[in-house]
């Protein structure tokens, strides 16, 4: 009696099947060939219909306008701009107003959601009753009539420029906005910033060194007045040997308004204020459904431990409910970016404001620009969500180990 | 200037369908077809007139740039005008005037601009602009909307020239043809003393151009695919060119404009209409 030898299966074949066609095998794959052909053809229709429709009306079209000059001024801008400037330019202008009011907008909402679900997760009944009446408060407020109300009830009410509050001289708080000394960079900067990036990196690497031995050798150093040395003895050095990195140079009130010095434009802070007080108060729920969402008996074990309970929360409680927190928090980050296009009401120049509104009228070519505004909003908001994603998927990893 | 296109067209006045439109989004609207005329402050440029599919078919009225301040800074020129913030409608043609000015003048400027026009104002009011500039007709509507307009001024310096008229899509060349001749028959119906009050009289008269104008004699009204008493239709709906004017933004007005150059050309104007014959 012989055993016929079994011939192995054709693995990569069966493989391919599965990968292409699903279950369904090679069926799934004309599925989804006929599919796929089948939206080209829609998108190709839409783009030649399109096309066809503005080349019979005789409205311009194509992307050439982009090297035109704008034209018109824009009170906030990262990079330089003048009116002499492209539409390209005018893009992308707006654009980093947009990502700025949304960084910091983000930044912002996570504090104040974080302290916020604090509150009303503490025994304390004052804390926990103020926190819970700003959730109601704001969350059941429309957010666009939250940004008016910052912008003309609360920062419209600021004394005009001449009868500006000053704080020691060098902080002008009026209606034009925050007025604050601007830096001017010195030939010391340079080292500075050299110092300072080395004193990090020299900090980093003495707490990997006492991490390791603390959980290998279970040994505690003190590194704390090393750190500190690097962090700012390094950078003190430097300022001693090649001077100070910036000089700060002191608004003066001139004619209408300041001359010299930064200006923060109201309509930023009202914006940034709006947005991040609102979202906010969203966080705010997400966080205390998250650290809810943590067993109880956790909080007893770490207490049963001898830890402190805000030592029992930052070790043992938060790092479990971020598995809860980040899907949702996604949402609400992609949502803060989108609000801020509500910035055409209160005149601050985001993307919206001064690319898909000014430009559109000024050029007539809505479609390409809405087209790009659209493309923008995607492209920022698949970002957000792959860096979160990023970090929740680090935040199970550790969490299995 | 709709009511009496739809006059012309349907015989009613009322028949008009009005979609108030922002700076921003009124061209759009014209091109994708939600409006067939888009009848509101649009200053007629070579760029509009070429790139958006769109044709203009005349200026109902000549206007210009201005500016307005409050009366407590004690300017009296636009060219003291340095290192001020500027509220501004965002979309017009208003922001690069503006632009151009300073610039032209070496002044420097803060531009602040609102999706509308009533968010301008509203900023200008609560003092986050020093100016607020608009064309010389809005300003004056503007001021009004004011908490108390005597508190603020116009100044004298008009820095552009702002015709606005009627614009209407390309690929209607009757439909076009139309909108721009009924503006024209308001005008010569003016020059020609042809009023709301007097039309039903003038109707009797045997004046050989009364005649061709009305429609008492030839056809010129069917030629633009209207009916031989078309301009009869316009006087009797809204009246001839200068008592619309009047009515809406002339001294029989809350804004009290005066004619200026938008009075005929015979009578030190500049409005001037191609003769109806």
């Amino acid at each position: 009696m012989s055993i016929a030898p079994r011939k192995p299966p054709l693995q990569f074949a069966l493989r391919l099947k599965r990968a292409l066609g699903g279950k369904a095998g090679w069926n799934g794959l004309a599925a989804q060939i006929a599919f796929a052909a089948i939206l080209a053809w829609i998108a190709y229709e839409i783009v030649a219909n399109a096309r066809t429709n503005l080349e019979t009306q005789h409205i311009a079209s194509g992307f050439g306008f982009l090297n035109y000059n704008a034209g018109f001024d824009v009170n906030q801008s990262l990079i330089a701009y003048n009116n002499s400037d492209t539409y390209w330019r005018v893009f992308f202008v707006g654009l980093l107003n947009t990502i700025l009011v949304s960084v910091i907008g983000i930044v912002l909402a996570t504090v104040i959601g974080f302290i916020v679900a604090l509150c009303r997760l503490s025994p304390n009944l004052l804390l926990s009753r103020i926190g819970g009446i700003y959730v109601e408060i704001v969350r059941n407020l429309p957010v666009l009539f939250q940004i008016l109300f910052w912008y003309l009830a609360v920062l419209a009410a600021l004394p005009a420029p001449r009868q500006s509050i000053s704080i020691f001289n060098t902080f002008f708080l009026n209606n034009r906005g925050l007025v604050v000394p601007q830096p001017v960079t010195e030939p010391g900067l340079y080292p500075f910033v050299a110092a300072l990036a080395v004193g990090i990196i020299l900090a980093l690497g003495l707490r990997h060194y006492a991490r390791r031995a603390l959980f290998q050798r279970g040994q505690m150093i003190r590194i704390w007045p090393y750190v500190l040395g690097c962090l700012v003895g390094l950078p003190l050095v430097s300022m001693l040997v090649f001077g100070e990195p910036l000089k700060f140079e002191l608004p003066q009130l001139k004619g209408f308004n300041f001359a010299g010095g930064a200006r923060i434009i109201p309509e930023f802070v009202a914006l940034t204020v709006a947005l991040s007080t609102y979202t906010g108060a969203f966080i705010a729920e997400i966080v205390r459904a998250g650290v809810m969402s943590v067993h109880r008996g956790q909080m007893e074990a770490g207490s049963s431990l001898g830890l402190s309970r805000a030592a029992t929360l930052r070790l043992i409680v938060v790092p479990q409910a971020m598995r809860v927190i980040v899907p949702p928090l996604t949402s609400q980050y992609l949502n803060l970016t989108k609000n801020s296009s509500l910035a055409v009401a209160i005149g601050y120049p985001d993307l919206v404001s001064v690319f898909a509104g000014t430009a559109v009228s000024q050029t007539g070519q809505a479609i390409e620009i809405i087209a790009m505004t659209m493309g923008v909003y995607l492209l920022l908001s698949l970002t957000t969500s792959a860096l979160m994603s990023v970090y929740g998927w680090r935040i199970n990893r550790s969490m299995a180990a | 200037m709709c009511r009496a296109i739809a006059a012309v067209v349907l015989d009613d006045p009322t028949k008009v369908k009005f979609v108030p439109l922002s700076a921003k989004d009124r061209f759009t609207a014209l091109q994708s077809g939600e409006i067939d005329v888009l009848s509101r402050n649009t200053t007629w440029t070579v760029s509009r007139d070429t790139s958006l599919g769109a044709n203009f078919t005349g200026v109902t009225y000549y206007d210009g740039q201005g500016f307005m301040v409050k009366k407590s800074l004690k300017v009296n020129s636009a060219l003291e005008l340095n290192s001020a913030s500027v509220c501004v409608q965002t979309g017009t043609t208003t922001e690069q005037n503006l632009a151009d000015f300073f610039k032209g003048n070496n002044m420097k400027y803060e531009v602040i601009a609102f999706g509308s026009i009533d968010e301008a104002v509203k900023a200008y009011e609560s003092g986050r602009c020093d100016v607020f500039t608009d064309d010389a007709s809005g300003l004056y509507a503007s001021r009004l909307k004011l908490a108390n307009p005597a508190d603020h001024i116009v100044l004298p310096e008009i820095i552009s020239k702002e015709p606005l008229g009627p614009m209407v899509r390309h690929g209607d060349d009757q439909w076009f043809d139309i909108v721009k001749w009924t503006l024209f028959a308001m005008i010569n119906a003016e020059e020609l003393g042809i009023t709301q009050k007097n039309v039903d009289t003038m109707l009797k008269s045997d004046k050989p151009e009364m005649k061709r104008v009305l429609g008492t004699d030839g056809n010129l009204g069917e030629q633009l695919g209207l009916t031989k008493d078309w301009v009869v239709r316009i006087v009797k709906a809204v009246g001839n060119y200068g008592e619309t004017f009047e009515r809406n933004v002339g001294t029989g007005s809350p804004l009290g404009i005066a004619r200026g150059v938008n009075n005929l050309w015979n009578k030190g104007g500049i409005q001037y209409a191609p003769p109806i014959r």
